[in-house]
């Protein structure tokens, strides 16, 4: 099938560019690391406050952190589009018949893959702190954060093609990423905050996405909230791939 | 997929692209007619902002046109624009090889995107490898490739899959002049090999001693067609060019009057006449300044240039818009 090949070598382009870049690498790997060590011990104080979930501080605050991995990870992911723009790649692989959506579906993937990566080495990290999972809880909470690093990487990449300047870019992205992130409940959970703020987190896809990863890492894995999250992700997914390949077909540089 | 013998390998009817902005409608491209020959080198020749890259955009399916019809390769422009990419090849102004990777990889890759088998696609790199004479940067990242070496690379890169029409932005621009010696070389050597080429230029001599045909495009209309040769000689046969002691005016005035000299003007001084046979008309001139009393300073012959045609089709010199 065509769609899967072009990805595929799209993917794997993108892949290639990575892992030749090892300051990239480390980052990803550093970058967790500093969230588990200079963060989550202060949670060790405030988990008695009244309102936070049971079931252990790293359970409560590794999946918030797993979820703004997922965001964070993709929503700087346009700046190395602007790039290419400029050295007129993306014209040059436009002008050939790969498919439009594999030209971003590869690229996004091979977001998504280094940020899986990264939540990987999180969760292994945090299990010495005292965190608890099962398997298929990580499993579940992976393809949770994949669905939030494609999205996020589809429309991230789409705002790159539209604005394509740094400077267009970066101020639409990092404005839009900060409150979605504090209105989701990813630093500390929504059920300490008072009623007006959870209100307007009610209408925050994101913050469904991380009350799953939650239910997912208290054991709850039947909870109704993690079918809940996983889909509202997988439509919202969907909807930005469209509207990512679209802007690939289109493109304008 | 192969296109008949005979059938043009463009062809467009009042092609038109207009660029909205928030303030201004910008018609960049005005309505071109254009035919282009399969196996010819076609400039497309006009001074920066005239239209040409735009244009060439279009025919790549790079974008839209807002109106007007196209048939690139024997495919419709507007509805087959796959059938299109296909068999046509590419090469932006910019390039479009990224700075941080390995020249061979991006060969290889770029003929993986057209179909190729991995193998396949190494086999090809290499031969383009040869060909283009990359062998000492091929295995090293972009960024460390001299302006030629970065050039040849990108058309390499448009000719990965052997296309029947390669279209070149601007191919020489910022070039040193051996580099820019070197693309011609590639240029005539794919048509000799039967590829069409459609390049843009503002440089006069790329278009007059490459080209097999050119057109002039100003302000988004082409204003001239045809080979070089013929545009020449339709502006007209040779120019004189010559100075006088005093007003260049009144040797216009003298001058003018005679019957071999079909135009004349001043620019920057000197008197500039179109005459047909500057051989014949150089003794007619200096006998008739002498007999007005006007003291001749220089006088010059010159075949008419393309920048003649351009002066004649435009009102204005290719070098001065260029400058």
């Amino acid at each position: 099938m065509k769609l899967a090949r072009d990805t595929w070598l799209v993917f794997g382009r993108y892949f290639w560019i990575f892992i030749h870049n090892p300051a990239w690498v480390v980052i990803g790997v550093v970058q967790p690391l500093l969230y588990l060590l200079l963060f989550a011990p202060l949670l060790k104080q405030i988990q008695s406050a009244p309102g936070f979930p049971r079931g252990g501080a790293y359970n409560v605050f590794v999946p918030g952190l797993l979820v703004q991995l997922g965001l964070f990870g993709a929503a700087g992911v346009g700046f190395s589009l602007i790039a290419e723009l400029r050295m007129g790649v993306i014209e040059r692989l436009r002008v050939t018949p790969v498919s439009r959506v594999a030209l971003l579906l590869g690229r996004a993937l091979r977001d998504v893959f280094s940020i899986l990566v990264q939540s990987l080495i999180l969760i292994l990290l945090a299990l010495p702190f005292g965190l608890s999972v099962n398997a298929i809880g990580v499993v579940v909470v992976l393809l949770l954060i994949a669905l939030i690093g494609l999205l996020t990487a589809s429309v991230a990449y789409a705002v790159a093609l539209w604005t394509r300047s740094e400077n267009s870019y970066a101020p639409i992205v990092f404005t839009a990423t900060l409150p979605i992130l504090l209105l989701s409940g990813v630093l500390l959970p929504l059920s300490l905050a008072p009623q007006w703020l959870r209100n307007i987190a009610a209408a925050n896809p994101l913050s469904y996405a991380v009350d799953a990863a939650r239910a997912v890492f208290l054991a709850h894995l039947g909870d109704p909230s993690v079918v809940k999250g996983v889909a509202i992700m997988a439509v919202l997914c969907v909807i930005s791939i469209f509207i990512g390949a679209r802007a690939f077909g289109r493109a304008v540089a | 997929m192969a296109v008949g013998v005979g059938t043009a390998a463009i062809e467009t009817h009042g092609l038109r692209r207009v660029f909205k902005t928030r303030k201004q409608v910008v018609e960049a491209v005005a309505g071109v007619d254009l035919t282009v020959q399969n196996a010819e080198i076609f400039g497309f020749l006009g001074p920066n902002g005239a239209g040409k890259t735009t244009t060439l955009r279009m025919l790549a399916t790079l974008l839209p046109p807002s109106g007007g019809t196209a048939t690139v390769a024997g495919f419709n422009l507007l509805t087959q624009p796959g059938r299109v990419r296909e068999v046509i090849g590419y090469v932006s102004q910019a390039g479009g090889s990224d700075y941080e990777v390995v020249g061979r990889f991006e060969l290889v890759f770029q003929g993986r995107l057209y179909g190729m088998s991995l193998a396949a696609a190494q086999k090809r790199a290499a031969e383009l490898i040869e060909m283009l004479e990359l062998e000492v940067c091929a295995d090293r990242p972009v960024k460390t490739y001299s302006g030629g070496q970065k050039r040849r690379l990108d058309i390499g890169l448009g000719l990965v899959h052997n296309p029947q029409l390669l279209f070149l932005d601007e191919p020489t621009t910022g070039l040193d002049p051996q580099s820019r010696a070197r693309v011609w070389d590639e240029v005539r050597r794919m048509h000799d090999r039967g590829t069409t080429v459609f390049l843009t230029t503002h440089y006069l001599d790329e278009a007059d001693a490459l080209c097999d045909r050119i057109a002039i495009i100003d302000y988004g209309k082409i204003v001239a067609e045809g080979t070089p040769e013929d545009l020449k000689r339709a502006v007209a046969g040779d120019v004189v060019t010559l100075s006088v002691a005093g007003s260049p005016q009144a040797a216009i005035e003298v001058l003018q009057a005679q019957p071999y000299v079909r135009e004349a003007s001043v620019e920057e001084g000197m008197v500039r006449l179109y005459v047909d046979r500057g051989e014949v008309a150089m003794p007619a001139i200096l006998r008739q300044l002498d007999a007005s009393g006007l003291q001749l300073l220089t006088i010059g012959l010159h075949r008419p240039s393309l920048d003649d045609v351009f002066l004649r089709k435009t009102g204005r010199s290719l070098r001065e818009v260029a400058a």
